[in-house]
């Protein structure tokens, strides 16, 4: 073999992590892989029903409400705001990674903070909607809306929707949870003595995920 | 640049890890381990290894003792054993297991066997053990993390051993757990309790399989030791790196299938039902597909046999060359194998499904990506068989299940060129054929790899040898009797046996095999009693058996070998080594062996 002559590092030949990422990081790298195969797995299988179906509910009727409208015609109005809100969440937990390589501990607090206020926003959301869907008559296993083509629906337009909204819906509630957590470390200054940031980014990572989950669901159910 | 921050806090824990660890080696021991920390909650990989490998072996002697029941009753349907009554109660009334209770016993046998046994079992052993041992790390990536990794198995295993003692009896729909039976409490008194059991167990088992993968993955990617680049990385080790990348991507799509099984079961949900009579009653269930639970289920379920097996290929490739005294024979294509099978995995699972309603054009490319499958498991067996050949083979009892492994995999992989062609499958679909199969490539092969991966490896866990002799027994009874239960089967399945029938008496075409069954169970009978053989030398020896003497006893050139014979906490009591050379120097320039640790010196011949 040949001696080390190079001044190049090899990243590869042990000592070092190859990616120059700690343990950590390379973990929820590979967590959120397999999530993605969860959700991947999910969606599949809303599709799979659902082109097996002849007919299927037509979003723009059935996710026609705004909070406080009435019987106002919106349709899609509210869920853009969710997703707007939940977008948002993630451009602040940017700005606290960003804020965490600074070590500006106060911009870290604050930016966090608004995050975890969009996360609960965003979950408010989710729960209006859930119970105007329910006081509609929908459920898991209850389907109050007929096929865009006019014919009975069964029950897996709503069977899925609750199951895949309300998966990705545990999925913030735990990125909520996970970011108070982290917020708590912040104020304790657990982070400022260990000398760096990096669960900001840890969180940080996951919180996207949601998010991008979030699109790929919001294009399923309410735009396709 | 955070990054740098991070990882020199990282090395600096890891160093202060090493020097309190050499303090603890010393007279006064600040932080005492107590029992709880040391043998319970352990953080330490060696000692999770040994609790990986011992809730195994419990969970093999119950699964494979099921199967002694339920040989009992397809070799003697009409006899009656009173014994059976006071073990199963009203299960077998009258000493005769009722259908019910051979449901049970079968699905049990193939959940505990494949799940329990032979993933936790061998893979969480052998990686625990092995991959910080071999890579040069002082413990995993999270300790903690790979410590619930432990506990969510062991949770697991508590649900699903609650599951045998409930009233209705445990998931009897068989270890792939097909909908609409399992989906419909009414359909089966085992789709009752038991089966949410099932699922809650197998849920724990999917959260102890992401919890150790990932440490299994982060550990080999960011902790090797300096000089241990990825092509120096002893076959064991790229073996458990593709086996937890399958892992981590595979079980997913298990839970997704079950988080809607649950829902069809509790919620009122059609995912996989549609159009249904139970006991004469039509359900509103509608829309739904029993065959996307396939795809959902063997999306993990065929990625769940190379988990199975890839770590005993890696351990079998280790012994192999360890004990012929030969490098291993095209390194670089037994890794490169590893990886096609691994990619492969994912693209084969509906070769499951050819004849359940699966589109014949869609079967067409399936068989292609199966047969593909043929290519690198040859590579694999013409390098061990060329590893051997000519070597100057020690048959220790590891080498002899390694060379048996070897055996049953050809034999076991064979009929899976038959099993992988579609309109051969239509004929062999659903009967012996396909247990012959998969028992022998899968589940013999598996347990050979994890035998070789004991025998071997005892000497690093516990700092003493199994016992030869008991060996040596134990080697020649499973390889003649695997063979003996797994070959007549091949012929039942040729002649249209089909596979889970609870008495074949009734038949007149299958009546010809009324003693060829008792035969196969009289060798199981006498398989399983030899495998309690084993049993017993494995806990005889912790206490008394043979010492050892030497920190290398198999004067083998990879890393674990170059810990103290028993190890701490921490591994190296100094330093961890560095690497110069690949895993592979046997019998090279006039040398039997050259250790990874040894520098390459200045006139050495290349390999």
């Amino acid at each position: 073999m040949d001696t080390a002559v190079t001044a190049k590092k090899k990243w590869w030949s042990g000592g070092y992590s190859p990616f120059n990422v700690s343990y950590g990081k390379l973990m929820m790298w590979y967590f959120l892989m397999s999530d993605a195969f969860t959700f991947g797995a999910l969606l599949i299988s809303y599709g799979t029903i659902r082109f097996m179906s002849t007919s299927w509910p037509d979003p723009n009727e059935v996710f026609r409400s705004f909070p406080g409208m009435g019987e106002a015609h919106m349709p899609l109005v509210f869920v853009s705001l969710m997703t707007f809100i939940l977008i948002m969440s993630s451009v602040t937990m940017v700005l606290a990674v960003h804020a965490g390589h600074m070590r500006d501990r106060k911009a870290v607090v604050k930016w966090m903070a608004w995050t975890i206020v969009g996360g609960i926003a965003f979950l408010s959301c989710q729960a209006w909607e859930w119970t105007h869907l329910f006081h509609e008559g929908a459920w898991w296993g209850r389907n109050p809306f007929s096929n865009i083509n006019g014919t009975v629906a069964s029950t897996n337009f709503t069977n899925f929707f609750f199951t895949i909204t309300g998966f990705h819906g545990l999925h913030v509630t735990s990125g909520v949870v996970l970011n108070i957590v982290i917020l708590a470390n912040v104020l304790k200054g657990t982070y400022e003595e260990r000398g760096h940031y990096e669960m900001i980014e840890k969180v940080g990572l996951y919180w996207h995920f949601v998010d991008l989950v979030w699109v790929f669901v919001f294009t399923c159910f309410y735009l396709l | 640049m955070s990054n740098e921050a991070t990882l020199h806090s990282h090395q600096q824990e890891a160093t202060h890890g090493a020097v309190a660890h050499d303090h603890g080696n010393g007279h006064e021991h600040h932080h005492e381990d107590s029992f709880i920390s040391k043998y319970v909650f352990s953080m330490d990989h060696k000692m999770i290894a040994k609790q990986f490998l011992i809730t195994g072996i419990i969970w093999a002697v119950i699964g494979a003792g099921f199967s002694v029941l339920f040989r009992l009753q397809l070799a003697f349907p009409d006899a009656t054993f009173p014994f059976l009554e006071s073990l199963l109660g009203h299960w077998a009334k009258g000493g005769h297991i009722s259908a019910e209770a051979y449901y049970a016993l079968v699905t049990m046998h193939g959940t505990i066997l494949v799940f329990f046994v032979l993933t936790a079992g061998l893979s969480g052993t052998f990686s625990n053990l092995l991959i910080p041992l071999q890579v040069g790390a002082r413990d995993m990536a999270s300790p903690f993390m790979n410590m619930l990794s432990y506990w969510f198995f062991f949770l697991a295993s508590l649900v699903m051993t609650a599951s045998l003692f409930v009233q209705t009896g445990p998931a009897s729909g068989g270890w792939t757990s097909y909908p609409p039976l399992s989906a419909l409490g009414d359909a089966s008194i085992g789709s009752k309790i038991g089966m949410d059991l099932w699922l809650t167990s197998m849920a724990l088992f999917v959260v102890s399989q992401l919890l150790g993968g990932l440490n299994y993955i982060s550990t080999i990617l960011n902790m090797r030791t300096k000089g241990m680049s990825m092509t120096k990385m002893p076959l064991t080790i790229w073996a458990f790196f593709f086996t937890a990348i399958l892992g981590v991507l595979s079980f997913p799509v298990l839970l997704s299938g079950f988080i809607l099984l649950l829902f069809d079961r509790h919620a009122g949900t059609s995912f996989y039902l549609s159009d249904l009579f139970v006991a004469g009653k039509v359900l509103s269930n509608e829309g739904g597909s029993a065959i996307l639970y396939q795809h959902l289920f063997w999306f993990l379920g065929h990625p769940e046999v190379y988990i199975i097996i890839l770590p005993a290929m890696g351990m079998v490739s280790e012994v192999l060359a360890v004990s012929s005294r030969k490098p291993i024979f095209g390194y670089l294509a037994m890794v490169g194998s590893l990886f096609a099978i691994a990619i492969l995995a994912f693209l084969v699972w509906a070769h499951h499904m050819f004849v359940t309603g699966l589109n014949p054009f869609l079967g067409a490319f399936f068989v292609l990506l199966t047969l593909l499958i043929a290519v690198p498991s040859a590579i694999k067996v013409f390098n061990w068989l060329t590893t051997i050949w000519k070597g100057s083979i020690r048959f220790t009892p590891a080498s002899l299940f390694s060379i048996g492994f070897v055996s049953t995999f050809i034999s076991g992989g064979l009929t899976g060129i038959w099993l992988g062609n579609s309109s051969i499958d239509i004929h062999l679909h659903d009967t012996y054929f396909v247990i012959a199969h998969f028992h022998i490539v899968m589940g013999v092969s598996a347990f050979f790899g994890m035998f070789a991966g004991i025998y071997h490896w005892y000497p690093k866990l516990y700092g003493r040898y199994l016992n030869g002799t008991l060996g040596y027994i134990h080697f020649w009874i499973t390889l003649v009797g695997a063979y003996l239960i797994f070959w007549p089967m091949h012929y039942e399945g040729m002649a249209g046996m089909p596979r889970r029938y609870y008495d074949y008496s009734n038949w007149e075409s299958f009546k010809q095999f009324v003693e060829l069954n008792k035969f196969i169970s009289i060798v199981v009978f006498t398989v399983f009693a030899t495998q309690l053989l084993f049993v017993f030398n494995f806990f005889y020896s912790i206490f008394k058996g043979r010492k050892l003497t030497t920190t290398n006893p198999w004067d083998a050139t990879t890393l674990e070998w170059t810990t103290p014979i028993r190890p701490g906490h921490g591994n190296w009591p100094g330093e961890i080594p560095e690497v110069h050379r690949w895993a592979y120097d046997y019998s090279k320039d006039g040398k039997d062996f050259i250790p990874q640790t040894v520098p390459i010196g200045p006139d050495e011949s290349k390999h």
